[in-house]
């Protein structure tokens, strides 16, 4: 049933597809407000597709996501923040050249965390390792002590929680609930005309699809296979000798490395970072953003992040009050109607209708990957 | 620090604020015990509990201002029929819930909780489209405003005072329903070895919908408790969801002694540091210690010996 080749024809014209929605649709049919949005929305998918190898593969489920997603995010906007802080600009400031959410709260010098900042190279390193480090702390702590399900879930959130609770406690030093804001240049390049939201738009989704295809790339070795095989009898696969815990540390810290790189992005298309990306409430709603896709299928990761954010942009715009009851009716649906999402509904209803009207056999009844374990 | 404050005065502040403790105490044991039914007992994540608290407080909500516009003679006994409409009201609408949502999902704990939260939010809205997205507070009673002065120095509130024993009340109500009740016998049967107790005649069906049922009940009471000590806003449940299952876990699921415990220790230790920190720095270090401890001992304070 697996295929030995890296991608089979279905998912290299599921990549294909994907690949022109992105960068020849959007781009032609989008102006480019939108095209920042929609580049945006794509930002969450690198933390649906890390959820989908986490939760779909792995049966690890994380509510603790917007906390790597914040992570990087706030590395890449410190970078950026301290590059717009120079004397020249902050020279009404008591204390010239540090940020001005520190000099409004009498801090006189930077923070020592903050110095390494300077740096780019330091700081693209950061948006990867501070979540990575974090993510292996927490693993190892729960991982070998055989915490799963449902607890890991609870602590995971209550991490949302502590980490949104302390950047806005700690206003001085992490610019408070409005986040760091006002950023500007990258090595003194404008990142908000039209041209160079465009571009990193297209940075964005090559990213992506540096991801997608590493994704892949863990779905077909022996670990994803592994991940499976623990997600549904994690006691056999530990008897037959495997190391569960590493095995569940190394997807729960790869996860958290996509979720910080998409923060990242985040941060240079939209301009700020703040602590409503990190709580509980966009954890949870970028859990939902894989469950629509399809917990099993990445590029329906894709799809759902940009499904469901492209549906909230819409709806909250024209029927503000409407869009709770979206959303929480679309939660209730794909657990209890649609376990496989978006990515099982194609596979399961259009795909052999499509086949069958094209005059073909239908392909092997077979779910790609079984189905989700309980 | 200290050096402002003579012994009198620092005996009343701690005074004070381990009664302050006592009062965040008793909130978190209400919130905490409808979770621990539900979640201990079943399994069953819940993340719309706080939503059904809030329907237990806006019930007390609407009943004062039914008594205050219509029966103004019996206005200082309405917090009563408040409470009981409360349990019911969140009761039905958990037996509800659990017939048309969770019954088919009991297998699948992780889906429980997406589903669950997307009913969170459902409620949420429905509140704000009802009743508005103010917070909106509840005229409390004559004899319960006001504060009794122990000493001097020290004064407590007296609605904190109701609220602690109502906390008081309600554990020793369900710890006789969980005990010494035919149902709670039962509840703890079908946790054990949910085919055994069916094999002995238990109808496990109804038991889960019913404890469902109760735990939403409670939760509705502790919503209804907190309109004395506060107001009362559509989205006020999401912000106790995550201290309230911490309490459950830390607790020892399963165990509603450890419930009590940890709900003991995590609010005096918040209120304590809370004297010296500032606010969000106490429930940072607080929501840190409980995580730290739960990675070091996954089963929490208490836990029952079960065989999975």
């Amino acid at each position: 049933m697996q295929s030995s080749a890296f991608l089979s024809r279905k998912e290299m014209i599921g990549f294909a597809l994907l690949a022109a929605l992105i960068f020849i649709v959007f781009p032609m049919m989008l102006d480019s407000f939108r095209l920042n949005l929609f580049g945006k929305y794509l930002t969450y998918a690198f933390v649906a597709v890390g959820l989908a190898l986490c939760w779909g593969a792995g049966g690890i489920l994380s509510l603790g996501q917007g906390v790597f997603f914040g992570l990087g995010g706030y590395c890449m906007a410190m970078f950026l923040k301290l590059e717009a802080s120079t004397p020249e600009n902050t020279s009404i400031q008591s204390t010239p050249g540090i940020p001005d959410f520190m000099d409004w709260n009498q801090l006189t010098e930077l923070p020592w965390w903050w110095q390494p900042f300077y740096s780019l190279p330091l700081a693209l390193f950061a948006v990867v390792a501070v979540p990575v480090v974090f993510a292996f702390i927490i693993g190892v702590a729960m991982f070998t002590r055989r915490v799963g399900g449902v607890y890991f879930a609870i602590i995971t959130q209550a991490f949302a929680a502590i980490l949104t609770i302390l950047i806005i406690g700690q206003q001085g030093y992490t610019g408070g609930v409005n986040g760091i804001t006002d950023l500007r240049t990258l090595l003194g390049w404008d990142i908000r005309t039209d041209e160079a939201k465009t571009t990193l738009y297209f940075v964005n989704g090559v990213l992506l699809f540096a991801v997608l295809f590493a994704a892949q790339y863990v779905r077909k070795s022996k670990l994803g296979r592994l991940l499976i095989a623990m997600r549904d009898q994690e006691d056999r696969v530990r008897f037959s000798g495997y190391n569960v815990a590493n095995f569940k540390i190394f997807i729960f810290c790869l996860g958290a490395a996509f979720a910080g790189i998409g923060g990242a992005m985040f941060t240079l298309q939209v301009g700020f970072m703040s602590p409503t990306l990190v709580g509980i409430v966009p954890s949870i709603e970028m859990v939902i953003f894989c469950a629509v896709g399809g917990r099993l299928s990445i590029l329906g990761a894709v799809y759902g992040a940009l499904l469901v954010n492209w549906a909230k942009t819409t709806f909250s715009e024209s029927f503000p009050e409407l869009w709770l009851f979206g959303l929480g009716g679309l939660f209730i649906a794909v657990v209890m109607l649609f376990p496989n999402g978006l990515a099982g509904v194609w596979s399961e209803k259009i795909e052999p209708r499509l086949l069958a009207l094209l005059g073909k056999a239908p392909a092997d009844k077979s779910a790609p990957d079984g189905a989700p374990a309980e | 620090m200290f050096a402002d404050y003579s012994m009198a005065e620092l005996g009343a502040i701690f005074a004070m604020q381990g009664f302050a403790g006592l009062i965040l105490f008793s909130v978190f044991v209400l919130m905490a015990l409808g979770l621990a039914i539900i979640f201990g007992q079943m399994g069953v994540i819940n993340m719309a509990h706080g939503e059904f608290m809030i329907l237990g407080a806006y019930v007390t909500y609407l009943m004062s201002n039914l008594f205050a516009d219509f029966m103004p003679a019996l206005f200082s006994m309405y917090f009563f029929v408040a409470m009981i409409l409360a349990f019911i009201a969140s009761g039905l609408l958990g037996l509800f819930v659990e017939w048309a949502m969770i019954r088919h999902l009991y297998k699948r704990p992780l889906d429980t909780l997406l589903a669950t939260w997307g009913l969170s939010l459902i409620l949420q809205q429905t509140y704000r489209s009802v009743f508005g997205a103010r917070e909106v507070g509840v005229s409390i009673p004559d004899w319960m405003m006001g504060s009794l002065p122990l000493t001097d120095l020290i004064e407590v509130p007296i609605n904190g005072i109701f609220v602690m024993v109502l906390a008081v009340g309600i554990s020793l109500a369900v710890y006789i329903m969980m005990f010494r009740s035919r149902w709670g016998k039962q509840v703890r049967a079908i946790n054990q070895n949910r085919v055994m107790a069916g094999a002995v005649g238990i109808n496990t069906e109804w038991t889960d919908r019913l404890t469902f049922g109760i735990g939403c009940g409670v939760a509705g009471v502790a919503g209804s408790a907190f309109t004395m000590i506060g107001s009362t806003g559509p989205t006020a449940g999401q912000l106790y969801i995550v201290d309230t299952f911490l309490v459950v876990v830390f607790g020892g699921a399963g165990s509603l002694l450890g419930t009590i415990a940890s709900a003991f220790s995590i609010s005096q230790a918040q209120s304590i540091m809370e004297f010296f920190l500032s606010g969000s720095m106490a429930k940072v270090l607080t929501l840190l210690v409980v995580v730290g401890i739960l990675m070091i001992r996954p089963q929490g304070l208490f836990s029952l010996k079960l065989r999975k």
